[in-house]
């Protein structure tokens, strides 16, 4: 009990007196999942309106592996991403192991079907409103796509707000492919795991707390977004 | 305006759906000029018949073809749909967007689109507000100012005075016979035998997906081919 109250204590005068290291790894956390998720909504939002509007014989097949990859353990993703990048793996002359861009490509993997998938489903249900029109007005397949996404934004924001609060909290694989090194690849998740191992509970429960306020934060937006999605009459 | 895409001739059009057959064998020639209204009663297949014509029905049979090419004939055509198909945009950048789609710059655009607002009587509303917020008959408004914006030699319209009051009715009615007079050939669904009276030049009547009849509006109501026309036009309810 006494642990956990100066760990309190502590973690609030850390956040407080903005702590250099706490900082760093904050700022790190941040700029690892936002790549990521810039990186994922670019190719999960294009994905899924195309998977809304086309027509091909494998679509259900796509999009069935899509769900199923939104399944996928981070665990998993974070060991295949290490074997392709390790050093005798296909990926290894790029010597990107233990790096900031290895947790990036793993969390990328991680989350772009998540975004995928919504944006899939927001924009299809857009696409059945808009069909008739769009077909009407003679438009090209890529006018289509840009008008859907353009009408259905609010929505793909959503998407990757939900792909980057999944990110920012995973540890799994970027633990791995990360190995969590200090003043390198140590981001809140994986840092937040080693100080309980270590049994320094302040820095843990004050990494927690600006994680679970990144948690929040993005929560408090997606809410709004979704709020104002119902309530306003676009 | 040079009208090069008629006649439109359709031949043995058949459309069957849910193995069921909704619509034909329709056999008609579609002449260069006026205002033809496909008249008949509800489920008569005026709906399939106009989207067949413009390019969303698959055929089953039969074929539609222009006096142009395919592509050309698609480009100078435009569809108000009977329920009008309102996009998460401001009125006014409902009615640009076909502009925008053909390279228009946004501002010149949204210009032109204020200027077919007016022109189609959408006065007194907020063109900056979401289009949601308009009321039918200024929805059906919008949807004819946007159908027009690319200045359209066909203009189809699926009952576009369904469901409107009798003053909203009066303004679309203006705009088509203007429209008409401009040089603008019109194809229009209506079961309203009043609204044919008013508009048509050339009836074709169907009736359970068959053609009964396409004559011109004098002739048609002077003395109706077919007694399920008699009926409509007296307004007596088929058994
Ligand atoms: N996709 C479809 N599948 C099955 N039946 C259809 C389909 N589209 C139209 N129909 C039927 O075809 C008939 C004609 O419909 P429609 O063209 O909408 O008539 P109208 O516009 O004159 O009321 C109706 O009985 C309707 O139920
Ligand atoms: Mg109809």
């Amino acid at each position: 009990m006494n642990d956990i109250v100066s760990g309190l204590t502590q973690a609030v005068r850390l956040i407080a007196t903005l702590d250099a290291n706490l900082v760093e790894i904050s700022l790190r956390s941040l700029q690892v999942t936002l790549s990521a998720t810039v990186i994922a909504s670019a190719l999960g939002l294009p994905l899924g309106a195309w998977l809304a509007v086309s027509r091909f014989r494998l679509r259900r097949v796509v999009i069935a592996t899509l769900n199923a990859l939104m399944g996928l353990p981070p665990v998993v993703v974070g060991l295949i991403v290490y074997v392709m990048l390790s050093r005798s793996g296909p990926l290894g002359v790029l010597g990107l192991l233990f790096t900031p861009t290895a947790m990036i490509i793993a969390q990328v993997i991680i989350i772009t079907p998540i975004i995928a998938s919504i944006a899939h489903q927001a924009i299809r249900e857009l696409w059945a409103d808009y069909h008739d029109l769009l077909i009407s007005l003679h438009t090209t397949r890529a006018q289509r796509v840009a008008t859907l996404l353009w009408d259905s934004r609010r929505a793909l924001l959503t998407a990757s707000l939900a792909g980057f609060g999944r990110a920012i909290g995973e540890v799994g694989a970027i633990m791995i492919v990360g190995g969590n090194i200090d003043h390198a690849t140590r981001v809140l998740t994986t840092a937040i795991a080693l100080e309980t191992a270590k049994g320094d509970f302040a820095m843990a429960l004050a990494l927690g707390f600006v994680l679970i306020g990144l948690a929040l934060a993005i929560n408090l937006a997606l809410h709004v977004l979704s709020g104002t999605e119902r309530g306003s009459r676009w | 305006m040079v009208t090069n895409l008629l006649p439109l001739r359709i031949t043995d059009l058949e459309l069957r759906r849910a193995g069921r057959r909704i619509l034909g064998p329709i056999s008609l020639t579609l002449e260069g000029r006026g205002i033809t209204v496909v008249l008949g009663p509800n489920g008569s297949g005026k709906t399939s018949l106009l989207r067949a014509m413009h390019g969303l029905e698959r055929l089953s049979a039969g074929r539609i073809d222009w006096a142009c090419g395919e592509a050309v004939a698609r480009a100078r055509q435009a569809f108000v749909f009977q329920t009008p198909i309102l996009m998460r945009r401001s009125v006014l950048d409902c009615i640009a967007y076909p502009l925008v789609l053909d390279g228009v710059g946004r501002r010149a655009a949204r210009a032109a689109a204020r200027a077919m607002a007016d022109s189609v009587g959408l006065t007194g509303v907020a063109l900056d507000a979401p289009a949601s917020v308009l009321s039918g008959g200024e929805r059906q408004k919008m949807a004819l100012a946007r159908a027009l914006i690319r200045q359209p030699q066909i203009l189809f319209l699926d009952e576009p005075c369904a469901n409107l009051d009798n003053a909203s009715t009066r303004e679309i009615e203006t705009v088509l016979l203007r429209e008409s007079a401009r040089g603008v050939r019109i194809v229009m669904s209506t079961h309203n035998v009043g609204q044919a009276r008013r508009l048509a030049d050339e009836i074709v009547f169907l009736f359970a997906g068959r053609l009964h009849e396409a004559a011109p509006a004098r002739e048609f109501f002077a003395g109706p081919a077919t007694p399920e026309a008699r009926a409509h036009i007296a307004g007596d309810l088929p058994t």
